[in-house]
């Protein structure tokens, strides 16, 4: 599959280094070519210095060949701007972006983008771990001991 | 009418200073404290502090409200965030966005955003206007059916020049407003109104018949069809 990531921060370095090493033609697009230092030395996808929400730097990626387009920047204004570009303008068939704010992510999603929030899946995890940690019987006891600590 | 202006910069401003002077209920939200606490003192308490962009605070500022959500950043992305939230968040009826890229104005379009308003565009089409080449400056681009409002100067070799407004052949859909003469006056163009050269016009028109519209205002040479 070829794909298309916007953003080579931690999170778009390792979906490219992943996708890289399983074999597919992967092209990361980032407005700063030092972001390309977290790619591991073994990626040999190609890198592109552009602004994803910037039709021309679309086009220079290879948005009219691609079969997918991720955005992974910590923008969420550009992430859903390239998205919609993408989708709309290039016909990307299978486009996907993270959003961060929680209220815009399920807005996107009921325009039709689809949508990761990396703060929904993040205070789930969080409060998975959290209510497991509970559970467990030592657990349970000092959080009960804590409790009365603090009424006393 | 409720306005909400999303960026204080100096277009804001003064947008703002002119819709209260024409006794329109505004508020800016400004980002930047130090901004919005000179705006609140020149124009009194219609600043507030936050990201536009934000649905919170857009709660906050009343978009369910608004009747009118006007994005003025300078990043284009914001300001397309900023009209799509507030259009489908909010359900506020009418949506302006300030382009800077002017190649974006497609993506707002297909998006929904109601207007666009392309500072870099027009300054464009001025520079553009100078070349025999490209006497049409895009003034503001209209939903509906991706109308826009142009203008165009009749150049002094141009076709109808001489002739009434009857006598041009326009594309569909492309309609004369206004005629602005090399002296300043504008009139209401009617069916006998005379075209001179250095007129400029200005024109409702669909995008894909610009280019038509161009040469049917500013041909030299009998146009074959349109």
């Amino acid at each position: 599959m070829r794909v298309i990531i916007m953003g080579c921060g931690r999170r778009g370095s390792a979906l490219a280094a992943m996708l890289d090493s399983e074999g597919h033609d992967v092209t990361v697009l980032d407005v700063d070519a030092a972001a390309f230092s977290f790619l591991p030395d073994s990626f040999g996808g190609t890198e592109i210095v552009g602004n994803g929400a910037d039709e021309d730097s679309l086009r220079r990626a290879g948005i009219e060949q691609t079969d997918a387009f991720v955005c992974t920047t910590r923008g969420d204004n550009r992430n859903v701007m390239a998205a919609q570009m993408a989708k709309h303008i290039f016909n990307v068939s299978r486009v996907i972006t993270l959003v961060h704010d929680p209220i815009r992510e399920e807005m996107y999603s009921s325009l039709g983008l689809r949508t990761v929030s990396p703060t929904r899946i993040v205070a789930n995890s969080l409060k998975e771990a959290l209510l497991a940690e509970e559970s467990a019987p030592e657990a349970t006891l000092s959080a009960g001991e804590a409790m009365q600590g603090g009424n006393g | 009418m409720y306005i909400i202006v999303v960026g204080g910069g100096k277009i804001g401003y003064f947008l703002a200073r002119q819709l209260l002077e024409d006794q329109h209920e505004v508020l800016i939200v400004e980002e930047n404290a130090e901004k919005a606490a000179q705006i609140a003192e020149d124009l009194g308490e219609i600043v507030m502090i936050g990201d536009g962009c934000e649905a919170s605070t857009m709660e906050r500022a009343g978009m369910g409200r608004a009747d009118m959500a006007i994005a003025l950043t300078g990043d284009d992305e914001d300001n397309l965030v900023v009209c799509q939230v507030a259009k489908h968040k909010f359900n506020v009826p009418h949506t302006i966005a300030r382009i800077n890229n002017p190649k974006n104005e497609r993506i707002f379009k297909m998006l929904g955003i109601d207007a666009t308003i392309s500072s870099t565009g027009v300054i464009l089409g001025h520079i553009e206007q100078e070349l025999p080449s490209h006497p049409m400056i895009p003034l503001m681009t209209l939903k509906g059916g991706g109308l826009e409002i142009v203008e165009v100067k009749i150049p002094p070799d141009a076709l109808v020049v001489g002739k009434p407004v009857r006598g041009i052949l326009l594309p569909q859909k492309s309609l004369i407003t206004l005629i602005i003469g090399s002296d300043g006056q504008a009139r209401l163009p009617s069916p006998d109104t005379m075209m001179q050269a250095g007129d400029e016009v200005v024109a409702v028109t669909m995008l894909e018949s610009e280019d038509a519209l161009r040469s049917a205002l500013t041909g030299t040479i009998p146009s074959q069809r349109y």
